[in-house]
């Protein structure tokens, strides 16, 4: 097969995230340096790579949290001038690199600014109750800063609120960070959960490659800004590469 | 007794002007961590606006009405035009803007009324009001109630609306409200739209009783200030209780302590500044932040 220019491919139900030749720097520093992706539609994509990457970078090309070229299409439209505020509003739920936990604020007031977008009061309220279906502790707790959770219930929060904006496309930085083994296993377990019953397709950008492969279904290796693997995860754990830098064994 | 009931009432009258300054001080400090020192000149110039209004035949609530909505249009342009372009510069460079703005509005005013003092009118009867056998001023409880009622809708808003909340994420989580669609920019315009409309009702409450002119609210800014660090810089609630115990606890050394008087009040208002910062830096409502990683 002829290799074609690095163009989208046509607008395709198949898919709801690609992006091509996806670049971002940091002043003279470029963390994102040509990254190609595809998250099908209904799938978990992992993002892995070490610490520097450029993982976080990555997700944050995508919603135009910092400057990019390169092209992003969503539900297989090309979003020419992206920013987090019109990602929002295309349904692209983003768990930012430390939570996003607007810590003096009620646990309450958190959920409620997840779904700000949202305009009908009685659509708040379905999302409520299905967001309370996942995490019940929540309606226990919501007049508590959500600064005083604890780290992994933060996590929690975090994909509450973003549950609430219901959104075709999850994007998670880092869930594990910070968190004990138990918990990491329990908030990638939601994530599949939440991905078959709702069909909400999750790109998580993750360290942690043994927990995020495993409900994975297609990874994307990062080094230094640069796509080094892909594939099926069920391959991918397989990579004798990959295997010795990502999964210790 | 009763002379003590009225001082206390009448401390509240203008401790409920500095409240309500304080209040815009501290809407905008929250939302960019920086003072607005033209917030006074704001409230000065919004009065002169009511003042037109009534000289051109308004009568005194129509003014204020229109006063109010000219103000926030007003607070909502100002911080598109001239705050926008530099919204990510250092605060040194916030402030000398908002020092070049007390100076534009100062002179502005100057030149479109001119500084010859002018009497402004009450909206309020003159006779006094009767309670439990003491005579209070009218005025003072006119301005207790509209200042009262005005940092009680604002206080509704910040806690029962939507855009209030989004507004307080926005200001004090500006990147993470991003990621969840709130337009920062734009609630950072409504914070000066409604700081500017907070300040207009202050400045037409104490025009009648300190009188009309481009310099009048030059020493309540420093009463707000005061007002604002003695409550707290971060905390509305703060900037309320502060302006009110402010008000009533100047007026009463200035009536009953014979040293201080009416000339050494603005001294003792930068006297508590100086004690609440050495004392208990983040005020009476201020808060440490709690918080576990």
């Amino acid at each position: 097969m002829v290799q074609s220019e690095p163009a989208l491919s046509a607008p395709s139900e198949a898919t709801i995230l690609e992006t091509r030749d996806l670049r971002a720097r940091y002043g003279e520093i470029e963390a994102v340096r040509g990254v190609d992706l595809t998250v099908p539609r209904g799938a978990i994509v992992a993002l892995l790579g070490a610490n520097g990457s450029g993982k976080t970078s990555t997700l944050r090309a995508i919603t135009g949290t910092i400057k990019t070229t390169g092209t992003v299409a969503f539900a297989g439209k090309t979003l020419h001038h992206r920013c987090p505020e019109d990602a929002a509003q295309l349904g692209i739920a983003h768990v930012p690199e430390g939570r996003g936990t607007l810590s003096s604020l009620t646990v309450w007031e958190n959920l409620m600014l997840g779904a700000y977008i949202e305009r009908s009061g009685a659509r708040v309220r379905q999302r409520c109750e299905r967001v309370a279906a996942y995490f019940p502790w929540i309606s226990d707790r919501k007049h508590q800063p959500a600064g005083t959770l604890s780290g992994g219930e933060q996590q929690m929060l975090a994909i509450a609120r973003a549950l609430m904006l219901e959104p075709q496309l999850l994007l998670l930085d880092e869930p594990s960070l910070g968190l004990g083994p138990k918990i990491v296993h329990d908030i990638f377990a939601l994530l599949r959960t939440i991905n078959e019953r709702d069909g909400i397709s999750i790109l998580v950008a993750e360290q942690n490659a043994t927990v995020a492969l495993a409900v994975a279904h297609h990874a994307y290796v990062l080094e230094t800004g640069r796509v080094a693997v892909s594939g099926l995860s069920a391959d991918l754990v397989q990579n004798d590469q990959v295997r010795r830098s990502y999964l210790g064994y | 007794m009763h002379d003590l009931a009225q001082q206390i009432v009448n401390g509240l009258a203008t401790g409920s002007i500095f409240a309500s300054v304080a209040l815009a001080l501290v809407l905008i400090y929250r939302a960019m961590g920086i003072i607005n020192f033209a917030q006074g000149e704001m409230a000065m110039f919004t009065t002169y606006i009511a003042w037109q209004l009534v000289t051109l035949g308004f009568p005194i609530w129509a003014a204020f009405a229109i006063t109010i909505v000219v103000a926030f249009v007003g607070g909502v342009a100002l911080e598109r035009i001239v705050i926008r372009p530099v919204e990510r510069a250092p605060e040194l460079t916030l402030v000398i803007v908002t020092l070049g703005l007390f100076i534009t509005f100062n002179g502005l005013a100057g030149w479109f009324w001119g500084y010859i003092v002018k009497p402004f009118p009450t909206p309020f009867p003159t006779s006094p009001i009767q309670i439990g056998g003491v005579g209070f001023s009218a005025q003072d409880i006119g301005i207790i109630v509209v200042s009262l009622v005005t940092l009680g809708l604002i206080t509704l808003f910040f806690q029962k609306t939507k855009l209030g909340l989004a507004m307080k994420a926005a200001a004090l989580y500006p990147e993470q409200s991003r990621v969840l669609g709130i337009r920062v920019g734009w609630m950072l315009a409504l914070g000066w739209g409604l700081a500017a409309v907070v300040g207009a009702v202050a400045g037409i409450m104490i025009a009648p009783v300190v009188f009309l002119d481009p310099n009048m609210m030059q020493s309540v800014i420093v009463y707000a200030f005061a007002s604002a660090v003695l409550g707290g810089i971060e905390s509305p609630i703060g900037a309320v209780v502060g302006g009110l115990i402010l008000g009533v606890v100047l007026n009463l050394l200035g009536t009953y302590v014979d040293a201080i008087g009416n000339e050494l009040r603005l001294a003792a208002a930068l006297a508590i500044i100086v004690v609440v910062l050495m004392v208990r830096p983040s005020g009476l409502f201020g808060r440490a932040k709690v918080q576990r990683v």
